[in-house]
């Protein structure tokens, strides 16, 4: 499994200093091979989102080391010059609440990414209603953000996430505004993708509905991370 | 690529029109504005034109006859006349007043032109209705400015005149309308005391006995009648024949006479650099301070629309979209704004604000075009601050906490 997927290696986080300081993360350290798909989960304050930032690279970690794919990207400082570029890339973002951009159709919140990235509208569009039929949202293709359910703007959220085929997707909660059936349905998509674009894929959840789903679960603690085997039910 | 400034302004067009409808009433006060000024300069350069004069010969050392007053005797045409390279010559007064018509009175500029043929300094060059003064005394030709109509009475002083004929844009440089009057009654209109005055310097005159010498018969009477005239007028226009140079005649005409001549370029120096210059500062001011006004209002308007699009601008920012295209969606906005304004501005100046204002407002091409400019500077400049806070926005307040 070395040298694929994503590995985290005692990464700490500390915001402010001196009096005020809070160390967020104490020294994480995290595995996750292409193709899988884990949970992180831990009370509130125990450094969750504090990781998925530091990973999406919008914050930077006080130190440890985080490698993605065969590339070294954070040794005590970033090693990647263009952190914009590798979250535009590399890594997909799904985020708690769905934070579509109001002023573009669905298919264009989605279709957005690949044109970023330099491709076609056309050959971006195509990409976006790819996803949105397995998401079960292609009927709402053309509807803006504020026409669609709660539960239809995650599932376009989830296709932004997928769209540029990234390694990595950090996923904040995603299916805490859907019934059990659908956060079942994003789980099991998000599985399929892993698995056919060997993604890595972490899940921060309190979701009892879908935990039996993981095979791995990480927990965090007071900035610590303690691995665990989990059910792993559901999708093989 | 998709426009993000174009898909924005799609889903909150109401917002942009109508922000855009509010700046463009503004963009046209300055255009206006600005159009009023044009009209200023183009009314003294119709003062200029109209006059037919090439040479302007004023009382000496004086900015006359329009920006100070000049007194010439009216003789002196008769010598301008003699000089060489001279065409033709005209006497000519002018007297900004009240003319009386009916009930109402219309603030007139009255112009005493000499008996001639069409064509003489100082005759209007051409008529849109009726004909030329072709009598000696009380007939008037009036510009329809003035709202006078052919046969209507005017009385000017304690004379009344029957409008022969009519005239277009002439007028003054403070935009009055012209009524021409013959030179002598002008002359008469302009020494007219009333008859309390006349009657005192009558008295007086026949008191002082210098002038009141029984042995010598008329005396008195002649020195009544000189006292009681005019024999004065506010400049010689002067025509100068083909194949001579302006400059050269007025050489000629300073030399000989003890009089000042202007040159078409030098009078028109006077009207632009002296007359209007302080109507010209105003407007100035009015431009600059409705500039800075549109622009708080640009920024302001783009301001308030960034921080309504905050949480996108942090998405945006997450999924790797450049500052530099972040900052082209707020100036892009801006400037589509600004161009809204611009058309409505055009519009409404056109339309709805150059015909209703009283004074001739010209709006040049160029003007626009200048206004344009400045309207997108304004809409880049006032768009900085939207993008300063834009561009602060952490790309990590879309992840949550
Ligand atoms: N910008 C910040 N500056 C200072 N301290 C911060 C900042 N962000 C988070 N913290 C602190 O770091 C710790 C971890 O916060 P974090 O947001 O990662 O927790 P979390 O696990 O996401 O919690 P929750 O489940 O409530 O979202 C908390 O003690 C929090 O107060
Ligand atoms: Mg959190």
């Amino acid at each position: 499994m070395t040298g694929k997927g994503i590995r985290i290696e005692g990464l700490k986080k500390r915001y402010g200093r001196g009096d005020t300081a809070v160390d967020a993360l104490k020294g994480v350290d995290m595995q996750v091979a292409p193709g899988e798909v884990v949970g992180l989960v831990g009370p509130s304050g125990s450094g969750k989102s504090t990781l998925l930032k530091c990973l999406g690279a919008v914050i930077e970690p006080t130190a440890g080391r985080m490698i993605l794919g065969d590339e070294v990207i954070y040794d005590n400082g970033w090693k990647v010059k263009d952190l914009r570029a590798l979250r535009r890339d590399r890594i997909g973002f799904i985020f708690q609440a769905p934070y579509l951009i109001n002023f573009l159709d669905v298919t264009d919140n989605v279709a957005l990414l690949p044109m970023l990235a330099g491709k076609s509208n056309a050959e971006s569009r195509k990409q976006a209603v790819e996803l949105f039929k397995a998401l079960d949202v292609e009927h709402r293709a053309k509807a803006m953000p504020a026409q669609l359910s709660g539960g239809e703007q995650q599932r376009v959220a989830i296709a932004r996430g997928l769209v540029n085929r990234p390694p990595v997707i950090l996923a904040d909660e995603p299916t805490a505004p859907l019934d059990s059936e659908r956060a079942l349905a994003v789980i099991r998509i998000l599985n399929q993708m892993a698995r056919k674009f060997d993604t890595a894929i972490i899940v921060v959840t309190h979701d009892e509905k879908i935990m039996p789903t993981f095979k791995r679960i990480y927990h965090i603690r007071d900035g610590v991370t303690y691995e665990e085997a989990g059910e792993g039910r559901g999708f093989d | 690529m998709i426009s993000l400034a174009g898909r924005d302004i799609m889903n909150a067009w109401g917002k942009f029109v109508f922000t855009g409808l509010g700046l463009g009433l503004l963009i046209g006060v300055t255009l206006s504005m600005a159009g009023i000024y044009r009209g200023m300069v183009d009314d003294g350069k119709a003062l200029l034109d109209n006059s037919g004069a090439d040479l302007w010969v004023v009382q000496k050392d004086t900015l006359g006859p329009y920006a100070e007053a000049s007194s010439v005797y009216d003789d002196t045409w008769r010598g301008i006349h003699a000089m060489p390279g001279v065409a033709r010559v005209a006497n000519v007064t002018y007297l900004t007043m009240q003319v009386r018509q009916g009930d109402r009175d219309v603030r007139s500029m009255v112009t005493g032109v000499m008996a001639g043929e069409p064509g003489t300094p100082g005759w209007p060059p051409y008529l849109v209705a009726g004909r030329q003064i072709t009598r000696g005394h009380y007939e008037a030709v009036a510009d329809i400015a003035t709202g006078f109509n052919l046969g209507d009475r005017l009385q000017i002083r304690r004379n009344h005149y029957t409008v022969v004929g009519l005239t277009r844009r002439m007028v003054s440089s403070g935009g009055d309308p012209i009524v021409f009057i013959p030179l002598k009654d002008a002359q008469e209109t302009q020494f007219l005391k009333d008859n309390d005055a006349i009657l005192q310097q009558r008295r007086r005159t026949t008191a002082n006995p210098n002038f009141n010498r029984p042995q010598i018969p008329g005396l008195l009477e002649a020195v009544i009648a000189l006292q009681s005239s005019n024999a004065y007028v506010n400049a010689v226009l002067v025509q100068v024949a083909t194949g001579h140079d302006a400059e050269e005649v007025a050489q000629s005409i300073r030399r000989w006479k003890r009089l000042t001549v202007y040159t078409r370029s030098q009078m028109e120096e006077i009207l632009i650099g002296k007359l209007i210059a302080t109507s010209a500062k105003q407007i100035a001011m009015f431009l600059v301070i409705l500039s800075i006004v549109s622009a708080a209002i640009v920024a302001f308007i783009i301001y308030t629309l960034t921080l309504g699009k905050i949480r996108e601008i942090a998405v945006l920012k997450l999924i790797g979209t450049r500052n530099r295209t972040i900052a082209g969606l707020i100036m892009q906005q801006s400037i589509a704004l600004g161009i809204i304004g611009f058309v409505v501005g055009k519009i409404t100046a056109t339309l709805l604000m150059a015909p209703i204002f009283p004074k001739y407002v010209l709006l040049e091409p160029l003007d626009s075009v200048i206004g344009f400019v400045a309207v997108v500077v304004i809409c880049i400049l006032a768009s900085i601050f939207a993008i300063r806070a834009a561009l602060k926005v952490d790309p990590a307040e879309a992840i949550g906490s």
